[in-house]
């Protein structure tokens, strides 16, 4: 069942587009992110379905009903803020309590469902301090609990893991999943740490300068980015970019030119990219690897060589002057030594002029061979 | 050497200092941490406390202005003070000035400070002319309201007989004249506390009031659970500033009634004022100012106990 609809919604300031007509859907207990940097209108959307920011155009749908112009507490809604947003002067059960005394609930539901919130979230020793006497994580519990008392159709998360400090933003984050895991609730969630994005979501909306750039579960958004935008976003260290130049097509593919005189051929289909287009090799520092120079379809020096723990990455100069990151296996390369790049063509995309994404035809992965260019 | 080390060696003399030196060394900063405060210590000092404890000394004496000549006499002047009729009347007359005068403060100033409190040409433009009452002189002010409440030919005067009512004498009437002088007050220097709200209203972070709007809380609720708690100490501070302020009417009453009629508008002020510089008995004028400042420390004492928390301090 469809919990939120967004019909066309679309936002101005003035004559100030900040988010671009835009539509989606979102199914009953799903864990939607919506994922994007500073200013693309991710929190803007997140304020428009909780009826905080009007809307300029088009319809938002939830449980079926149209609630554009309905006020933000009859849309049954539930929302964890930023910065909390408890009321300062009221004990924590009083916060809790505040939403539920409005719409006339009983006071033996409102003691059960605080009862259930603090035993879920660990809250009963807090209940009769007020937020002041809270540290962050707790006040976030309580924010937390505030939503979940309310028992609401979808709950709402603006940035909430962004004021805690990176230990207990991890332990939050595992809560929270614990939690809609619990409840089997709808839960949109509004990020910019890709990281939250991809443990938490069962689908990521990937947003910039106010449009959607792709709906897909964390796998889709990593492995098949739609553009190029996505891909550069998504992933640390981010996906490495190579200017190339297209050939002849090698069979039913797309074969490429690269820096150096290297040729490739892709996997891509060759009736993906436009024919004349400028392309860009799209591949991920794992699928990038270090290998002997000579015969090599790519090669450079090394600038830098990073040690990351479970993995060593290389940072190469390649002929055109640009950099790539590539994963060393085997015995860590010297600063300034001459390396060849072998490129796993199953994991590697071809982006074209308009920034769209052309991916590999799925196929048992395996390494295409290499030959060193002749032209 | 290398820099731990040498960083070391810097520190040596000092590390193995004798505690004795160390505690000459608390002592001596102790000292200069002194120094930074002692400018204000001496201002206040010679500007307050000194005349305080003078003050508070001649009320002891009976002290001729002019003379300059005083004779110890004890607690008389303030055994005097309690048999003086017109003193108990100032006294009536300044408590009532305030229960009349601060309520009004706290609530239309917050009432216009919530009216106004939000973003526009015109509230910004209202705000400015709240406030710019106050910048006006006692002296203007009065002149301006003598004149609108003339008897006959008075904007007031004219108003009230347009809506068919008679004239109504409100500076020359024993109960209306101290009202009227708190009304007029009110009206020329409400802009401070208004301004006091807004700014206390604009620390409440507008997040809390959309977390009010998902949590169903009509306007009225909002403003009785997350407004007006978080205006609490504001309204403790206005209280205060105006209770002090209006114990100490004085220029206005001078202006309008000059304490008239028949006594029904002196304030102590201005009781403390005629008998210092009128009468020249400084004795007895510094010892109804001991009265006021008695006076002013319970009532804001007071204050302060009623709103203290529940931690015992007072907010």
């Amino acid at each position: 069942m469809t919990a939120l609809k967004l019909e066309q919604v679309g936002k101005s300031y003035g004559s100030i587009r900040v988010i671009e007509r835009l539509s989606l859907e979102v199914d009953t207990g799903e864990f939607i992110v919506f994922l994007g940097p500073s200013g693309c209108g991710k929190t803007s959307l997140l304020r428009m379905v909780a009826g905080l920011e009007e809307v300029s155009e088009g319809r938002v749908l939830i449980a079926g009903q149209d609630v554009t112009q309905w006020a933000p507490g009859r849309r049954n809604l539930a929302m964890v803020f930023q910065h909390y947003a408890l009321y300062p002067h009221m004990t924590v059960r009083a916060n809790l309590a505040f939403g539920l005394k409005n719409i006339g609930t009983s006071d033996a539901e409102i003691a059960r469902r605080i009862d259930e919130a603090a035993r879920m979230l660990e809250l009963g020793k807090l209940l009769d301090r007020k937020p002041e006497q809270l540290s962050g994580g707790q006040r976030q519990r309580v924010a937390i609990g505030r939503a979940v008392v309310k028992e609401p159709a979808i709950f709402l998360f603006d940035e909430p893991l962004s004021n805690l400090d990176a230990a207990l933003r991890g332990r939050t984050r595992i809560e929270l999943a614990r939690l809609h895991q619990r409840l089997g609730a709808t839960m949109i969630f509004v990020t910019h740490d890709q990281l939250e994005a991809m443990t938490l979501a069962t689908r990521i909306v990937v947003m910039n300068g106010g449009a959607i750039e792709q709906v897909g579960t964390p796998a889709e958004v990593y492995r098949r980015p739609a553009t190029r935008f996505v891909a550069g976003f998504i992933g640390t260290p981010a996906m490495n970019f190579i200017q190339a130049t297209r050939q002849a097509d090698a069979g039913e593919r797309v074969a490429l030119a690269l820096p150096g005189g290297g040729a490739l051929v892709t996997r891509v289909p060759a009736q993906g990219p436009a024919r004349g287009a400028n392309l860009v090799l799209g591949v991920r520092p794992e699928n990038l690897r270090l290998c002997d120079a000579e015969g090599a379809v790519l090669a450079g020096t090394v600038d830098l060589v990073e040690f990351l723990g479970e993995r060593t990455l290389a940072h190469v100069r390649l002929a055109d002057d640009t950099t790539v990151g590539a994963t060393v296996t085997g015995a860590a390369p010297q600063v300034g030594e001459r390396v060849g790049l072998s490129v796993d063509t199953a994991e590697a995309h071809l982006f074209d002029d308009g920034a769209v994404a052309h991916h590999a035809e799925a196929a048992p992965a395996a390494v295409v061979p290499l030959r060193r260019a002749t032209s | 050497m290398s820099a731990p080390a040498s960083t070391l060696a810097a520190l040596g003399p000092v590390a193995r200092r004798p505690p004795r030196a160390q505690a000459a060394g608390v002592r001596r900063s102790r000292l200069s941490n002194a120094l930074f405060v002692l400018p204000f210590v001496l201002l206040y000092a010679v500007l307050v406390l000194v005349p305080l404890a003078q003050g508070f000394w001649i009320s002891f004496h009976e002290h001729d202005l002019l003379s300059d000549e005083h004779t110890w006499i004890g607690l008389e002047n303030y055994a005097n003070l309690l048999d003086d009729e017109i003193f108990l009347q100032v006294l009536w007359n300044t408590l009532r000035f305030v229960l009349i005068s601060v309520p009004v403060f706290v609530v239309l100033s917050l009432a216009l400070a919530l009216a106004l409190n939000r973003p526009g040409r015109l509230s910004a433009w209202l705000r400015g002319m709240f406030f710019s009452a106050s910048v006006l002189s006692v002296t203007i002010v009065t002149l301006v309201w003598r004149l609108a409440l003339m008897p006959d030919r008075g904007l007031v005067a004219q108003l009230l007989s347009h809506v068919g009512l008679g004239d109504v004498s409100f500076l020359t009437s024993e109960t209306l004249a101290l009202p009227t002088v708190a009304m007029i007050t009110v009206w020329w220097i409400i802009g401070l506390p208004m301004m006091l709200f807004l700014s206390a209203l604009q620390q409440i972070p507008g997040d809390v009031y959309e977390a009010a709007a998902l949590d169903n809380a009509t306007r009225w609720r909002t403003l009785l659970s997350v407004t007006l708690p978080a205006l609490k100490r504001t309204v403790m501070l206005v209280a205060i500033i105006e209770i002090i302020r209006e114990c100490q009417v004085f220029p206005q009453i001078l202006l309008l009634t000059a304490g008239g009629p028949n006594n029904s508008s002196r304030s102590i002020v201005q009781f403390i004022y005629e008998q210092a510089f009128v009468q020249l008995s400084l004795g007895y004028a510094t010892a109804a100012s001991q009265v006021l400042f008695a006076f002013l420390l319970v009532g804001v004492s007071f204050q302060l106990w009623l709103q203290r928390d529940k931690r015992g301090a007072a907010r």
